[in-house]
């Protein structure tokens, strides 16, 4: 059973006790516990069930790397599955539950697959559930997404808080081990302004685990006094509880801070994202130890050699009270060794070497421990637990030899440096035969924008696995650094490592090497996933040889844990199936982030009201509070309705639009563009802007001009009001604005940069406000202050003036067809005007109106809108706007384009009006149907609908569509298809449905 | 006659430091080519103060100059002399190729107060604001999360900052979330 | 994620600032034009692997438009130079031979 050691554990403080629940049981802990230190010290090592065949899971490594002990954390707004027991530190109050199962984590019904898994192989996916294809929609979906993921989906909306931050640096080390703390030293005493982040909560790493001594004493004082060094000094930044996330392009670094998962409810941020520009990177990342490849090596109680030491010293924990060491290297005899002199038994080392003649394997001897060499595990016995295992010999088929009982496996298939991060950015690596690892190939490291290397990897991240030589490769680095970054190293020693000397590793990828298939199907590779030995075999027998597609067809490594525990295992199994050497099959492409980061880093700030930049009017707060019912066009916020008493949509909608043509009403018009263009040749880059002739506008007045794409298109359209001799303001769509904005500097400064042109937006500088109907003259004389009259200001004029004692220009123009005056008021006294119409008006029967009714009155009028009749496919002819399009200019945007013979084709649908003979109104999307089916079996179409809406005015639908040959086919009936498969019928008429001659608005 | 009102009003805020959104303030974008004496001229007359380099800043008070491109200055008066400031430089650049506009009111300006300041900032833009990178006297453009600002160092630990006016809500509620007691960074 | 420096005001920024814009040096065919030319102007574009010439704009920034010489496989930046041209000046071509001799990118070399 698992147990807490009476003494030792450097990390856990005894005074302090935590008390926290898993699966509803009340456990206590100490303080500096994690999660999985705490539940093994309460012998609880079953801690999950396996995502595929619901196999039982325990605990194998101790760190980040962890693929089994993942449990739903917490409840509420601040509860997440999947989340790893071993990177969550304990704190009081804590509450977990295993995942996977039901009813239980000790009896899951789903383990009823493991008993099919022969049945269940690689590829069972997409084997099984493609036939017969009726049945996936309602057998196979249900139950695979019924039985689909691990943890559960958090039902409350997250709670804590998130931030980023940006920080610049000439050095960010990732990694607060000996190498890392090194290079710290060396780049800091160099004047270089570090940034060293560590991602658990302790300095030092491995060292003080595995008997390190620095200078000569224990590597705790050296680890102690370097961090208090750098911590004094003003240049270095010394993060814990912060991973290095990722490497990106131009020396992008992404720490990830844990900033209060280890004590929440203080009101934290509880993760923060540091987005950090690094002129240098060192990745001190260290190494992870790979499991061996024995049968039944899933067995909870099978775990890393170094995760037992580490529970074991770091946290006193003793995971078995009779742990069998199986290993192919010198390294796993510190578990062996350590766990002795902690009291414990360790009945046997199976080495499966053919000797063992290094100092660790003599120090166990004369410790009394039992060395077998030559030797593998042929299988482990238990199910839930180990209860022992059966001995082979290593270069055999696994014919047993003896049992021996034990209710732990320490196991160990050598190192490999974590390279993730040297990769993320295009470091290559190399394989290196005699410790059978990838490591980085500092020749091929990441470039960054001047091309030269900016990644440099240090200590066991580098290949340098044994102390001595990691603490060194941790100041060569920084040296590294240090020149990079044109700064000279200080002089000075560098404290010397030491540790016991070791003899060569012999890579093992299967144990034993001879084992029959029935021993390979228990063979695991990924914990998580469920793949196994035989599995891969399979993929390279059924012809997925690239390293990419054995991944996917088996799913290896593509878990929770990204495969750090399997994938240089898989890769070497599909090497020896494919009989190629491991570097030519490779590895696959690691990517960024190193271990998952929550959503709520990646969003930061961004969510709730400041989600996105909202876009708010000056009269934004008048329209709050009365009724607006707000529609986003763009970021802004419009008023598409205001609703009073209890009216809908459709009613409220139905008044304004009656109201504004009867009486007086006012629109909020404040988010169209406003561009100011001047210069001596603003009227010819106008003309090339616009399809109409805008050089020809006199000041005082205004026209309404069209803007296309080089490709023919029509993109926006607007008023320009010419001012003055060289200045015109040119009004665009809300959409439009800055889009218009970017298009006209585009041109000034990338083809057209020696016309004489400044454009400036003055968009937000005024609100602009529409009165318009019958009443709107009445409206401003009683305001007062300038004269709006016929004579003064007519149609399609406009003029500075004073208005309730405000400054204003004031347009007459249209989109309603109503007498109409937009009044273009400073933004800082916007809303003051607003509220002097709303006073004033009120004997008029003044009502504001919204974005509804607005494009229902301009539809009425047959007057076109930008993204309704448009949609990137429609050019100004094919909407009966051929006046607005100059015969005289030899050049404007798009003309090229519309001479093409796509454009001129007689056959392109052109806009008309339609009314439905029923009155009714067509649905939005509706497409005119004609004769015949095509090749596809569907109805052929004459034509579609691009604006409908139920007309006030007229009392009844109305549309506008663009038809084959439409302006020819007036009064013709066609049939529109609805959304139910029948048909409504519509009468092509004049686009024009209401006041043709125009006569309310010219007034 | 109404008086102007800014887009929130002058609302303030307190947390690790504190962040005020400032009154009416007079800003004027002047285009126009830096070379020309007559241009430089125009906007040192309004403005009281040299022609800035680039990406300098000089500003006492409400009356300053802020360089933004190579043919765009933003000008900066008390909000009430705006109109007047434009139509002044108009008249001087009279035939000279050019562009004054009066953009007071497209604008929000914020103050962050406190030695924070610089870690408020630095949680939503993308710039270097350590001490010994960002000094009083440049105007950063940039982004603050995800709208466009500009900001300037009035002396240490206090930072204006100008934004579009229709973001003013969303870019005072991205500073005050910044500032919320017990998040402080801990960097600079 | 790219850091691009402005040459118009200065400022490195990371690619965050900007907005890209597509091919440089494009020649723009208007009315007149064959229809094999303003189908090339549209819509061809080069697809190197390696030395490209791109534009971008300094949108959260000074609003300038500028060219960037970049190789599309290391991402390394040879230089920002001035929009107003319709080729890269000499020291940019220079910067480029010195790291890629023998470099070729539509008619520059």
């Amino acid at each position: 059973m698992s147990t807490r050691l009476q003494t030792g554990g450097r990390l856990i403080d005894r005074s302090h006790r935590e008390g926290f629940s898993f699966n509803g049981k009340r456990l206590t802990g100490y303080a500096g516990d994690t999660l999985a230190s705490a539940l093994l010290a309460n012998d609880q090592m079953l801690v999950g069930r396996s995502f595929k065949y619901h196999r039982p899971r325990g605990f194998v490594a101790a760190g980040g790397e962890e693929p089994n002990g993942l449990v739903n954390l917490g409840k509420g707004g601040q509860f997440e599955p999947n989340q790893r027991a071993t990177t969550t530190e304990l704190f009081d109050g804590l509450t977990a539950e295993s995942q996977n199962h039901w009813p239980s984590l000790e009896f899951d019904i789903g383990a009823i697959n493991a008993k099919f898994s022969r049945f269940l192989p690689a590829g069972f996916y997409y084997k099984m559930f493609i036939h017969p294809r009726p049945l996936w929609k309602h057998v196979y979906e249900p139950f695979i997404r019924n039985s689909a993921g691990l943890g559960k989906a958090p039902q409350d909306r997250d709670s804590d808080r998130y931030e980023h931050f940006y920080a610049f640096a000439d050095l960010v080390i990732i990694g607060g081990g000996i190498a890392g703390l090194q290079a710290a030293l060396t780049a800091g005493q160099a004047g270089a302004k570090v940034i060293l982040m560590e991602q658990t909560a302790h300095w030092g790493g491995r060292a003080p685990v595995d008997g390190v001594t620095i200078d000569g004493a224990p590597a705790d004082d050296w680890i102690a006094k370097t961090v208090t060094t750098l911590e004094g000094m003003e240049n270095v930044t010394l993060r814990t509880r912060m991973m290095g996330a990722g490497v990106y392009d131009h020396g992008y670094v992404l720490g990830y801070e844990r900033v209060a998962d280890h004590c929440p409810g203080l009101g934290l941020p509880r993760h923060r994202l540091w987005r950090i520009r690094a002129k240098q990177i060192i990745t001190a990342t260290g190494a992870i130890e790979r499991p061996l490849s024995f049968a039944g090596n899933d067995v909870p109680g099978v775990m890393l050699a170094s995760a037992i030491r580490d529970y074991a010293v770091n946290w006193a924990v003793s995971p078995g009270d009779r742990t069998v060491v199986v290993t192919n290297n010198d390294d796993a005899y510190r578990t062996a060794i350590c766990l002795k002199q902690a009291g414990l038994e360790v009945p046997v080392i199976i080495d499966a070497r053919p000797e063992a003649s290094g100092a660790l394997p003599e120090a166990a001897r004369a410790l009394g421990i039992r060395v077998e060499t030559g030797k593998g595990i042929a299988k482990v016995l238990g199910g839930k637990r180990v209860t022992g295992v059966a001995l082979c010999a290593q270069a055999g088929e696994g014919a047993e030899l003896e049992q021996v009982p034990c209710d732990a496996v320490a196991m160990s298939g050598g190192w490999s440096p974590v390279v993730h991060l040297w990769s993320h950015c295009g470091g290559k690596l190399n394989w290196d035969d005699a410790q059978a690892h990838f490591r980085p190939d500092a020749n091929r490291a990441p470039t960054s924008h001047d091309g030269l290397p900016f990644v440099i990897s240090a200590g066991s991240a580098n290949g340098e696995l044994h102390a001595a030589a990691t603490l060194g490769d941790g100041d060569a680095a920084g040296k590294t650094a240090i020149r990079a970054l044109g700064l000279s190293a200080t002089a000075g020693g560098v404290a010397k490592a030491e540790a016991e000397a070791e003899e060569p590793m012999t890579p093992v990828w299967i144990m034993p090497q001879g084992a029959g298939v029935k021993l390979r199907s228990k063979m695991w590779l990924d914990y998580q996933n469920d793949v196994k030995v035989s599995d891969v075999q399979l993929a390279a027998q059924e012809g997925y040889e690239s390293v990419e597609h054995a991944k996917r067809y088996t799913t290896l490594g593509m878990a929770t844990d990204q495969g750090k525990l399997s994938n240089i295992n898989g890769l070497a199994v599909l090497s020896q199936s494919l009989g190629a050497d491991i570097p030519q099959v490779g590895t696959t492409t690691f990517r960024p982030p190193y271990t998952p980061i929550s959503m709520g880093a990646i969003a930061g700030e961004a969510r709730g009201e400041v989600f996105q930049p909202l876009r708010r009017t000056p009269i934004h707060e008048w329209n709050d509070a009365n009724g607006a019912d707000f529609e986003p066009v763009g970021q802004w916020r419009r008023p598409y309705t205001y609703l009073r008493n209890g009216e809908n949509r459709a009613d409220a909608v139905k008044r304004e639009v009656l109201n504004t043509r009867n009486n007086l009403g006012l629109l909020d018009a404040s988010t169209l563009g406003k561009l100011i263009v001047k210069g001596p040749d603003a009227g010819k880059f106008l003309d090339l802007l616009y399809t109409n002739m805008m050089s020809t506008l006199k000041p005082g007045r205004c026209r309404y001009g069209l803007m296309c794409s080089e490709n023919g298109f029509l993109m926006d359209d607007g008023v320009v009001a010419r001012i003055d001799d060289e200045t015109f303001l040119c009004h665009t769509t809300t959409g439009g604005a800055d889009h218009i904005f970017a298009h006209m500097e585009e041109w000034l400064q990338t083809e057209w940069w020696d016309m004489q042109v400044y454009v400036a937006n003055a968009t937000e500088q005024f609100a602009q406000i529409a009165v318009v109907g019958p009443n709107a003259r009445k409206l401003l004389e009683k305001l007062g202050g300038m004269d709006v009259s016929a004579e003064a200001l007519p149609f399609m004029a406009w003029a500075d003036g004073e208005l309730a004692g405000i400054k204003v220009r004031a347009y007459r123009i249209s989109f309603s067809g109503e007498l109409s005056y937009e009044i273009a008021v400073p933004a800082s006294q916007g809303r003051a005007f607003w509220d002097a119409c709303i006073a004033a008006g009120a004997e008029f029967g003044l009502m504001p109106y919204g974005t509804e009714a607005l494009h229902v009155m301009r539809a009425e009028k047959g007057f076109i809108m930008i993204g309704d009749e448009t949609d990137g496919t429609v050019i100004p002819q094919d909407l009966g706007l051929n006046w607005a399009i100059s015969k005289k200019k030899e050049d404007y945007l798009g003309k090229r384009a519309q001479q093409r013979s796509h454009m001129t084709d007689p056959k392109r649908w052109k806009l008309v009006g339609l009314e439905t003979v029923d009155g009714s109104v067509i649905p939005d999307g509706s497409y005119g149907v004609a004769d015949g089916i095509n090749a596809n079996g569907q109805r052929n179409t004459q034509g579609r609908v691009t604006s409908t809406y139920y007309s006030p005015t007229l009392d009844r639908g109305i549309a506008m569509g663009l038809v084959l040959n439409g302006p020819d086919r007036m009064g013709e009936v066609v049939e529109f298809n609805k959304v139910d498969g029948t048909t409504v019928a519509a009468k092509i008429v004049d686009p024009v449905f209401y006041d043709k001659e125009g006569e309310k608005q010219n007034v | 006659m109404s008086d102007p009102v800014s887009a929130l009003n002058r609302v303030t805020f307190d947390g690790f430091v504190k962040v005020e959104e400032m009154g009416p303030r007079g800003m004027i974008t002047l285009r126009g080519d830096h070379a020309l004496p007559e241009v430089k001229n125009a906007a040192t007359g309004v403005a009281g103060v040299n022609f800035p380099g680039q990406r300098e800043c000089r500003v006492v008070e409400e009356r300053g100059l802020a360089w933004m491109s190579p043919d765009e200055l933003l000008v900066m008066v008390p909000h009430g002399e705006a109109d007047t400031a434009v139509a002044s430089m108009e008249s001087d650049l009279d035939g000279t190729h050019s562009l004054a506009v009066n953009v007071s009111d497209a604008r929000a300006v914020f103050r962050i107060i406190g030695p924070g300041a610089r870690e408020v900032l630095a949680k939503l833009c993308p710039v270097d604001l350590s001490p010994e990178a960002f000094v009083p006297g440049t105007i950063r453009r940039t982004r603050a999360a995800q709208v466009p600002v500009a900001f300037w160092m009035v002396e240490e630990d206090v930072f204006e900052l100008v934004c579009f006016r229709s973001v003013a809500a969303y870019v005072f509620d991205l500073l005050k979330t910044a500032a919320i007691p017990g998040s402080e960074v801990g960097y600079f | 994620m790219l850091i691009l420096t402005c040459p118009y005001c200065g400022v490195s920024g990371e690619e965050t600032e900007f907005h890209a814009g597509g091919e440089a040096h494009l020649k723009r065919f208007g009315p007149g034009s064959s229809d094999a030319d303003f189908e090339s102007y549209l819509f061809h574009r080069e697809n190197p692997k390696g030395v490209h010439f791109e534009r971008w704009r300094h949108v959260s920034g000074c609003g300038k438009w500028f060219h960037a010489a970049r190789c599309t496989t290391t991402l390394e930046v040879f230089g920002t130079y001035t929009a107003q041209t319709s080729e890269p000046p000499q020291s940019i071509k220079d910067a480029i031979t010195a790291k890629r001799p023998g470099w070729t990118w539509r008619d520059f070399a």
